[in-house]
């Protein structure tokens, strides 16, 4: 066993974990955190997407232990006060969405995508940029209507993006 | 319409849950004790077990138990079924071989189930599963379609030569005379790609027994969770049907693949009750790859006649269909009649006569797939018809005009009565949403830039509902095909629908309130949707075949209709006026004439106070079922059009326009049917430029994972423009024809057909990956930059 | 994924030590091929060290008309560095083309150029720009160190440290995705130095990167695209499988040139 110490959604976690854990596993199997999924084994479908230390990362490839001392922020810790991030929001508001597996994933890698790229985002950049999240439900068309408005809403809110 | 009633675009209910990762889907269950399940997998295609020692692993940390299928014949566990029968051409019915949820003495496929090992944790029973010593005889493989009846390899005692069943449809002494006299005869030799559904959320299974009251828990990720209890318990016999529950939480897409029943759900319930512990079992990707059912894996022969105007007089096909190494659930079906039925297209064709021999070979079991036999028929004919446009140099758009079933209702020679459509219509509209005019300046352009492009159609008709019972009955289905629901309105008005469909990405929270408040006159938010529990769910035959809208929905409505009736019974009491006297409109219950009127909320209170009747006049409460069991099947139809850019120095297709022109009949919710057309074109696309599942020689499964199986992403599709035309459905009362497999249905043909019309031949197969279209460009005469 | 025990030193001496004492032991940088492999039990190292917290490992400096850097630094540093966009810029659009930017902000410079995989980009970047690879025990020239697919001349527990790039007068790089897994079906990296250009191609070649010397020549004689007329690669040394056979990665391998070439030329 091995300890890790993290700070998960703006809380500190410290857990002894067999070093085989992946970061999904700790996340979903220790935190109880599920709103991270696991869609494969070889780091290409992006279910899995969380922050780590502010960029998005597949914690499917990550073990915890190499963790230790960041800061992970999961689709959990995006809304404040019970109202949604503005990605969130477009994701709902442009149907970007349809079983919801990829959802997650699919957002905070939206959310990275616009920390990068800026809140102007054309569809060829956010089609390039989503090479790394799978999506087998919506063909994508509404995904990439829901990023662009996202990062256009993100642009209204500065404070909230500031918090995340 | 209102905000939220029939039509509107309103935004899903479920999404609250689902974009904050409160979705809770079968891998986010844990239950107290709960063991993993690793199945141990045959790395053969085929093999005879001599013996499996499972001793040394048996006593490795933390395993709990290992079962064989030795284990599961003691307990007297079924094999897995097959649930259509049908019958070959002599009348004889379909070989099926037994298919026992663990081996019993051989293996089939690479990923067969051979031994589950049980263990506290999942890397404890994997570390275990590797020290079981599995002695195999290798035996000779067939993995290829067309090779299996051909092959010295024999897979099922029952079938010497391989072969399921040797099927046909339609009318051959017909369909001979209408070639006898054709003008002109097109011919095509086609294989439609074995593909995997890869729905994103990977299949789930965690089994509960409850000594005290010997009370079985199934939570699993299935299409149809009735449907798995019914089978589990009544063929398999894993539990008695009333003691099994069966719990289908949120489910992560399912595009088929999660209809089936499989050996893993079915072992872990049984194995839950052996070592008294929960067991889950979450499939990764691998074992996805290797073990969900697979779609599609069609070789076919096919012939189109038409006469000296244009018309075509008749249709032949031979197909020989793969379906693995066992009988998936509805496997039987799919090549036959989700299949023939559709040959007809949306064309007036007197005379068709289609072959199907269905196989075995050593691969993973195939059936329905997103569209399920109806992709495969429309590529059929929609590449034939191209393909006979090109040959008689005629325009594709204006051939199929000519050819299109103008009136209602049309019996086609091979079963379905088609019962409206506006075919036209939606050509027209989707010709000029793609500007088909200026085709040609853009081809010109294309050719400037020393590339090719083309443009290809697409004119597909899909039967969808999957239904009625006594049609779907006599065609050999061992159930029926309706659907059920029950409306309970509560003392406070609002109201809960138990609904036997199943959401697993359709929105049904959503589209299943805006009908209620729509009818009811209520809030949409005071309607909850519940699903996916046989314990809450009085009996339902899920979600599949484009079937909750037009069958489920229906179910709703009439059971909406009964809830009205009560409720002007209840109405006319409260008001004093006699029950034929009650109007119901708005969501309120007035007295004709008058300006009396009582709100929905206030007739459910007074349903359940039951105040003002006596109950020998009226039972109290307002709550009431419906089985809805529609007329025929429904038939959504429309025009895809797509144009593609090929560059020929690597091959690589850019589809640059897609314009979508869908009849789906009455629309609930528009912004939910855009997004399934979207999806289901993206799966088309998939197999007609990416998807393949490939196996060598030696029956190894070569794509699979995601690095050798090319699942769509964002960058290999465009932005789609999807237009509709209505004409309602007169065969349920809702006017629904459904929209789910539309995309996927019309999709691959119109790829096809638009490669083909660029390179200006016809050689080339799915999927048109990079290299085989810059093989096929090989042959292609660059048009030079003046032309 | 196997049990094993975790590592985490803070210094390459610490490091180096580690590996000295541990059987069976894998060193793990970004882990982005590492632990797919772990996870498909394909891999089983008894001792994992993790070499991210060795913070002598990271960073990026030009001196003269030199760029080194750390074997440590990720991809994404690589990105955003204004001193490699300078420099070679060329390096900036081929990271731009490694994995996705997940894979980005995690994947290092000295993971993929250890592991040698033949479909990696880095290894033909460090071909093809004549690159030198430190390490904690000496110096070796890119020519010397990939030798074959998986395999390089590192020795058991030596530790990449840094990779020091010659800056070149022009540089491209031309990547042809595979379908499935993005990684290089094809990709071909062209630079011109002062002495000569040099084109390494990966992706293609059954024994993982490699140079062409009949294009190099000719490009060292004109640097353009029409030199390449009528230059090809042996499809017998190409690889094969279902997305890309021998022959139509060869011809790849001459379009993927020539692209690269141009984009080089126009840059």
């Amino acid at each position: 066993m091995t300890t890790v110490s993290l700070t998960v959604n703006g809380q500190s976690v410290t857990a002894d974990v067999d070093p085989r854990t992946l970061l999904v596993q700790f996340l979903r199997d220790n935190l109880r955190l599920t709103g991270t999924h696991v869609g494969c084994d070889t780091s290409q479908c992006g279910a899995c997407v969380v922050h780590l230390n502010g960029q998005a990362v597949k914690s499917c490839t990550v073990l915890a232990v190499q963790a230790n001392a960041n800061i992970v922020t999961t689709i959990e810790g995006i809304s404040q006060g019970g109202e949604l991030h503005p990605m969130q929001a477009a994701f709902r508001e442009h149907h970007g969405l349809q079983c919801g597996y990829c959802t997650p994933g699919m957002i905070m890698a939206a959310i990275d995508i616009v920390n990068r790229k800026g809140n102007a985002l054309d569809e060829q950049t956010i089609r390039t940029e989503l090479e790394g999240n799978l999506c087998r439900c919506t063909g994508y068309h509404n995904i990439v209507k829901a990023v662009a408005a996202g990062a256009q809403a993100m642009a209204q809110t500065p404070l909230r993006q500031a918090a995340e | 319409m209102t905000a939220t009633g029939i039509g509107a675009p309103v935004r899903r209910k479920e999404d609250q849950r689902f974009v904050t990762g409160q979705g809770r889907y079968v891998d986010d269950f844990n239950r107290p004790g709960q063991t993993y399940a690793y199945f141990l997998r045959s790395p053969h295609a085929h093999a005879t077990i001599r013996s499996i020692n499972t001793g040394p692993a048996k006593i490795m940390p933390g395993v709990v138990a290992i079962f064989t299928g030795d284990d599961l014949a003691a307990d007297k566990i079924g094999g897995l079924i097959c649930g259509w029968m049908i019958h070959s051409k002599d009348g004889s019915p379909m070989k099926a071989g037994p298919h026992p949820a663990l081996a019993q003495g051989k293996v089939r496929y690479v990923g067969d189930h051979v031994a589950v090992v049980i263990a506290e944790t999942l890397a404890q029973a994997k570390d275990a599963a590797e020290a079981i010593v599995v002695d195999y005889e290798v035996l000779p493989a067939v993995a290829d379609t067309a090779q299996a009846t051909k092959s010295s390899v024999q897979i099922h005692d029952v079938s010497p030569d391989n072969t399921v069943f040797n099927w046909h449809l339609g009318n051959k002494d017909e369909t001979e005379a209408a070639f006898a006299r054709a003008k002109h005869v097109t011919k095509i030799d086609l294989v439609n790609n074995r593909l995997v559904p890869n729905a994103l959320e990977p299949r789930a299974a965690l089994g509960e027994y409850d000594p005290g009251n010997d009370n079985y828990t199934l939570y699993t990720t299935s299409q149809n969770p009735h449907v798995a209890r019914l089978v589990l318990s009544a063929f398999i016999g894993v539990a008695p049907e009333h003691k099994l529950r069966v719990i289908a939480p949120d489910v992560g897409g399912g595009f088929g693949s999660k209809i089936f029943i499989y050996a893993e759900e079915t072992v872990c319930v049984w194995a839950a009750k052996k070592v008294k512990r929960p067991v889950k079992w979450t499939s990764d990707r691998t074992e996805a790859f290797l073990s969900d059912a697979h779609g599609r894996d069609h070789v076919t022969h096919a012939e189109m006649a038409t006469d000296e105007n244009g018309k075509i007089i008749g249709l032949r096909v031979h197909t020989i269909a793969n379906l693995g190494a066992y009988l998936s659930t509805f496997s039987s079906s799919v090549p036959t009649y989700l299949y023939a039925p559709l040959l007809s297209g949306q064309y007036d064709i007197p005379a068709i006569y289609c072959e199907v021999d269905a196989v075995y070979t050593n691969t993973a079991p195939v059936d329905a797939y997103r569209g399920a036999g109806r992709p495969e028929a429309t590529f059929v004919v929609e590449r034939l018809v191209e393909k006979t446009a090109r040959e008689l140099g005629q325009d594709p758009a204006e051939l199929r005009r000519k050819n299109y079933v103008t009136q209602f209702p049309h019996q086609t020679p091979v079963i379905m009565a088609y019962d409206t459509g506006d075919y036209a219509a939606s050509l027209d509209k989707a010709l000029e949403l793609a500007d088909y005019k200026t085709f040609p300046q853009r081809k010109q352009e294309s050719a400037r830039r020393g590339k090719l492009r083309g443009i290809g159609f697409s004119s597909y008709i899909e039967a969808c509902g999957i239904a009625p019972s006594q049609a779907v009955g006599s065609l050999g289905a061992g159930v029926g095909l309706w659907e059920s629901a029950e409306v309970r309105v509560n003392p406070t008005g609002s109201v809960e629908v138990l609904t036997g469909s199943h959401s697993h990405g359709q929105g049904h929270e959503t589209t299943f309130a805006q009908l209620v408040s729509d009818r009811l006159g209520i809030p949409i938010d005071q309607v909850s949707i519940v699903h996916g529990d046989t314990d809450k769910v009085q009996f339902g035959m899920g979600t599949y075949g484009s079937r909750s809208g037009a069958v489920g929905m229906s179910a709703i409505a009439k059971a909406i209709d009964k809830v009205i009736a009560k409720g002007k019974k209840v109405a006319a009491h409260v008001l004093e006026a006699s029950e034929g006297d009650i109007e119901f409109k708005d969501g309120k219950f007035g007295v004709a004439g008058t300006d009396k009127t009582l709100g929905f909320g206030e007739v459910a209170l007074q349903a359940y106070i039951a105040h003002k009747f006596s109950g020998q006049d009226l039972e109290p409460g307002l709550k009431e079922g419906a089985f809805y069991d529609p007329t025929n099947f429904t038939f959504p139809a429309g025009v895809h059009i797509c144009e593609v850019e090929i560059d020929p120095d690597t091959g690589v297709t850019k589809i640059e326009r897609w314009t979508a022109v869908d009849d789906f009949g009455v629309i609930i919710n528009p912004m939910i049917v855009e997004g399934q057309v979207h999806g289901g074109i993206a799966q088309g696309v998939g197999q007609a430029l990416l998807e393949g599942a490939f196996y060598d020689q030696s029956g190894q499964l070569i794509t699979a994972s995601f690095n050798d199986y090319c699942m769509p992403r964002a960058i290999d599709l465009p932005s789609f423009q999807v237009g509709m035309t209505v004409t309602p459905c007169p065969s349920n009362p809702l006017g629904i024809k459904g929209c789910g497999e539309a995309g996927a249905i019309a999709a691959p043909p119109a790829v096809i057909n638009a490669i083909t019309d660029a390179l200006g031949h016809e050689d080339i197969a799915m999927p048109a990956t990079p290299q085989a279209v810059w093989r096929a460009a090989q042959k292609t005469r660059m048009p030079m930059a003046a032309e | 994924m196997y049990a094993f025990e975790y590592h985490r030193p803070t210094s390459v001496s610490e490091a180096a030590k580690l590996a000295g004492q541990a059987d069976d032991m894998k060193f793990i940088a970004g882990g982005h091929t590492l632990l797919p492999t772990m996870k498909m039990r394909l891999a089983g190292p008894a001792n994992l060290i993790d070499l991210g917290q060795i913070a002598e490992l990271r960073g990026i400096t030009r001196s003269g008309d030199t760029l080194t850097i750390g074997a440590m630094t990720r991809y994404v540093e690589v990105l955003n560095s204004a001193e490699v966009r300078d420099a070679i810029p060329a390096l900036v659009e081929m990271t731009e083309l490694v994995g996705d930017p997940h894979v980005r902000h995690r994947g290092t410079i000295g993971g993929s150029i250890a592991n040698n995989d033949p479909s990696a980009d880095y290894p033909a970047a460090c071909l093809a720009l004549n690159a030198t690879i430190v390490t904690d025990r000496r110096k070796i020239a890119a020519d010397d160190f990939f030798q074959g697919i998986f395999t390089t001349a590192l020795d058991e527990g030596e530790i990449i440290t840094q990779v020091s790039f010659p800056i070149p007068s022009q540089a491209a790089y031309a990547k042809f995705r595979h379908p499935a897994s993005r990684y290089a079906l094809v990709g071909v990296f062209v630079a011109k130095h002062t002495d000569g250009v040099r084109v390494a191609v990966t992706g293609a070649g059954s024994n993982g990167v490699f140079r062409v010397a009949e294009m190099e020549d000719a490009l060292s004689r004109n640097f353009a695209a029409d030199a390449l007329n009528g230059i090809s690669v042996a499809e017998d040394e190409m690889n094969g499988d279902i997305h890309a056979d021998a022959a139509y990665r060869a011809h790849l391998v001459g379009v993927m040139a020539r692209r690269a070439v141009q984009a080089a030329t126009l840059g």
